[in-house]
C-alpha cells in the first residue's frame, strides 16, 4: 500500500489490530451470554439483557466516559488492574476494550438468534445419549450455530473498525497509540490539506468492510451447507 | 431388567398417578393421547421432573423425590427413540450412530463388533456416509434406533416411534423393534396408542386412562376384556396365540389355535412357529347355529362370556373358545335378537381376509447372518 503515508498506514494497522483483538477476546463471552439469554432461565435475566444492549442505545460518548470512570488509572477497577500491570486508559488495549463493548450487543444478538433457531429437541436427544450439558453444547449446539457465530463476529468486527465516539472519549486520539481509522479520518479533516489523506482512509474503510462482508457470506454458505447436509 | 415406576404429577388439568413394575421384555404404555403416557416415559428419561415419585431400573434409582436424588438424563443410560428421529443434521449417519457410544462407559471389548452387528441388523450399511437430510422417514427412524441401541443403554425408551411414518414404513420399523426384543434381548419401554403395535410387541401392557393405570398384564389377557377400550372401539380386539400348522397351495396358512384351525392369508413362517394373531372385534360375526353355505373360513365354537353395552348402538360380546377368548363387536339389536347372554353357546366367525398381515406377529425373522442371539453387554 505504497499510496498510504506512514501515519495513515499506522492508523489502518492499529484499527485492524484493535478490531481483531476486540472480537477475538469478546467472542467466548459473547457466545456464553447469547447461550444464557437464549436457553437459560435465571433471576435477573432481563437486567443482563438490558446491560448487554445498553451500548447500542447509549450515546457512544457516554459509554466511553463510563469506561473512563471505571477503567481509568485512578478509578476503582482501573486502579486494581494497574496494580496487576494491566492498563487500558490511553492505550491501544483500551481502544480494543471500547470497541469490544460497543460491538458486543451486535455480536450477542446475531449469535442468540442462531441459538434460538437450533431445535432444543436435538439437544435433549444428545442428553439422553449420555452427553452432559457441556458436551451437548460442544457437539450439537456449537456446530449448528457456527454460521451465526461467524455473522456475529463479522458484524462485531465491522462495528469495532468504525467505532469512534467511545474510543476517542476513553483513550483519546494519540497517533500510533490510539488513533484508529475513524479517529485518523477525523483528525485529517481538522487540518487544512488533509482531505486527500482522509479520502484514502475512507477508501480503505470501504474495502475492509466489503472484504469482511464477502468473506463472511462465502464462509456462512459453506458452513450452512455442511451443517444442513445438503 | 426390571423397571419400577411410581409417579405423581399434576399438570394441565391431568393428575397423573401411576405405579407399575415392568418385568423383562417389551412393556407398552398404551392409551389415548392425553392419558399421560408420554409424561411417564419422559419422567423415566429425566426430561421431566415429576412432583413426586420414584423410578428405578434393576435396583438403580434414577430419581426419588423422598431422598431428593435425581440423576440427570445423560447419566441414566437409557436409549430414547423419539417420535421424530431427531438425528443430528451436521453429522453423517455413521457419526450419528457413534454419538452415544462415545459417552458410554468403555470396557474395550467388542465395541467395533457391536457397531457392525447393529448396522447389519438395522440394514444401515449403505447409508453410513450419508447425511440425515437425504434419508427417508423410515431410514431416519432406523438410524435413530441404532443410535439409541449403540449408546449401550440399560433400557430402550420409545415414544410413538411410528407415529410420523406411513403404513408400510410402520410395519417395517415395527419389525426392527421385534428384532431388538428377540435378537438383542433389550428391554424396551414403548409408548403407543395403536392396539396393533401393542399386540405385536408387548410382553406386558400397561393401559393408561386419565393418568391412571387401568389394566396391566400380558396382551392376550388385557385385550380379552370386553370392557377394555382405552383407545376407542376400533382398537378393541382379542389376541390369540397359535402355531403355524400347514401352508396350503391356495395361498392360505393354517394355524392351530388350541386345537381350532385358523385360516390366514399366507404367513411366511416355518411350521411350528408360535404366532400372535390379533382379531379386531369389528371383524367378528356371531352365529347361534353352525353356519353353512358361507364364505368365511374361520368358525370358532364357544360360549358367551360377557356382554358389554355402552351408550351407542354397539355392544362387545366376549366368546370363550378353545382358541382363547375372542371379542365380537355387534349391535345391541343383534344381542337382543340372538338373546346373547353369558353361557349361551354360539360361534364366532372371522373372515380370513379380514386378518391383516400387521395383526400377525411372531418371533422376528432372524436373518441368516445372525442365527444366534446377539450379546450386547448389559450392565
Amino acid at each position: 500500500m505504497a499510496w498510504l503515508g506512514p501515519e495513515e498506514w499506522q492508523a489502518v494497522a492499529l484499527s485492524l489490530r484493535v478490531a481483531g483483538w476486540a472480537v477475538l477476546c469478546s467472542l467466548p463471552l459473547g457466545i456464553f451470554t447469547a447461550h444464557a439469554l437464549a436457553r437459560w432461565e435465571f433471576p435477573g435475566k432481563q437486567i443482563v439483557n438490558g446491560l448487554v444492549h445498553l451500548p447500542l442505545v447509549l450515546p457512544p460518548v457516554v459509554t466511553g466516559y463510563l469506561l473512563l470512570l471505571t477503567f481509568g488509572v485512578n478509578a476503582p477497577v482501573g486502579g486494581f488492574l494497574k496494580d496487576q500491570g494491566i492498563v487500558f486508559a490511553f492505550r491501544w488495549s483500551g481502544a480494543a476494550l471500547a470497541a469490544a463493548v460497543m460491538a458486543f450487543p451486535l455480536m450477542v444478538r446475531a449469535i442468540r438468534l442462531s441459538i434460538e433457531a437450533v431445535d432444543p429437541n436435538l439437544e435433549q436427544a444428545a442428553a439422553t445419549l449420555g452427553a452432559s450439558r457441556l458436551w451437548v453444547f460442544g457437539t450439537v449446539t456449537l456446530p449448528l450455530i457456527l454460521p451465526g457465530i461467524l455473522a456475529g463476529a463479522i458484524l462485531a468486527f465491522a462495528k469495532a473498525m468504525g467505532e469512534f465516539g467511545a474510543t476517542i472519549t476513553f483513550v483519546s486520539n494519540i497517533p500510533g497509540q490510539t488513533q484508529t481509522l475513524p479517529s485518523a479520518i477525523y483528525a485529517f479533516l481538522q487540518v487544512p490539506g488533509g482531505e486527500s489523506a482522509a479520502i484514502r482512509l475512507v477508501v480503505v474503510s470501504v474495502i475492509v468492510a466489503m472484504a469482511a462482508l464477502v468473506a463472511s457470506e462465502i464462509l456462512a454458505k459453506r458452513i450452512a451447507k455442511r451443517v444442513a447436509g445438503g | 431388567m426390571s423397571l419400577s415406576v411410581r409417579l405423581n404429577h399434576r399438570f394441565d388439568g391431568l393428575e397423573l398417578d401411576v405405579a407399575f413394575e415392568a418385568p423383562p421384555g417389551v412393556t407398552v404404555l398404551f392409551g389415548q393421547s392425553g392419558s399421560g403416557k408420554t409424561t411417564v416415559i419422559n419422567a423415566v428419561a429425566g426430561l421431566l421432573r415429576p412432583q413426586s415419585g420414584r423410578v428405578s431400573v434393576d435396583g438403580r434409582t434414577l430419581f426419588d423425590t423422598e431422598t431428593h436424588s435425581w440423576l440427570p438424563p445423560h447419566k441414566r443410560r437409557l436409549g430414547y427413540v423419539f417420535q421424530e428421529a431427531r438425528l443430528f443434521p451436521h453429522l453423517t449417519v455413521r457419526q450419528n450412530l457413534s454419538y452415544g457410544r462415545w459417552f458410554a462407559p468403555r470396557d474395550g471389548q467388542g465395541t467395533g463388533e457391536d457397531f457392525d452387528k447393529i448396522v447389519d441388523l438395522l440394514g444401515l450399511g449403505l447409508l453410513l456416509d450419508r447425511r440425515p437430510a437425504l434419508l427417508s422417514g423410515g431410514e431416519k427412524q432406523r438410524v435413530a434406533i441404532g443410535r439409541a441401541v449403540l449408546a449401550r443403554p440399560q433400557l430402550i425408551l420409545a415414544d410413538e416411534p411410528l407415529a410420523a411414518l406411513d403404513g408400510p414404513r410402520k410395519s417395517e420399523i415395527l419389525s426392527y423393534f421385534e428384532r431388538l426384543r428377540d435378537d438383542l434381548a433389550l428391554p424396551i419401554l414403548y409408548v403407543s396408542h395403536s392396539a396393533t403395535e401393542v399386540a405385536r410387541l408387548a410382553t406386558t401392557v400397561i393401559a393408561l386412562d386419565g393418568g391412571k393405570v387401568v389394566r396391566q398384564g400380558p396382551p392376550t389377557q388385557v385385550f380379552s376384556d370386553p370392557s377394555f377400550a382405552p383407545a376407542g372401539v376400533r382398537s378393541v380386539g382379542a389376541v390369540l396365540e397359535a402355531r403355524v400348522a400347514c401352508h396350503h397351495d391356495d395361498g392360505l396358512s393354517e394355524l392351530d389355535a388350541g386345537g381350532v384351525p385358523l385360516f390366514l392369508p399366507h404367513v411366511n413362517r416355518p411350521l411350528g412357529t408360535p404366532l400372535r394373531v390379533r382379531i379386531a372385534a369389528q371383524d367378528v360375526m356371531v352365529s347361534l347355529n353352525t353356519p353353512t353355505g358361507m364364505s368365511a373360513l374361520n368358525v370358532l365354537p364357544g360360549t358367551v362370556g360377557a356382554v358389554r353395552t355402552g351408550d351407542g348402538p354397539g355392544a362387545i360380546v366376549s366368546i370363550d373358545t378353545a382358541a382363547g377368548r375372542v371379542l365380537a363387536r355387534v349391535t345391541r339389536r343383534s344381542v337382543a335378537a340372538l338373546n346373547l347372554s353369558p353361557g349361551v353357546a354360539c360361534h364366532a366367525i372371522v373372515k380370513t381376509v379380514a386378518i391383516a398381515p400387521e395383526d400377525v406377529s411372531g418371533p422376528s425373522n432372524a436373518r441368516t447372518s445372525h442365527n444366534k442371539p446377539l450379546k450386547i453387554r448389559q450392565n
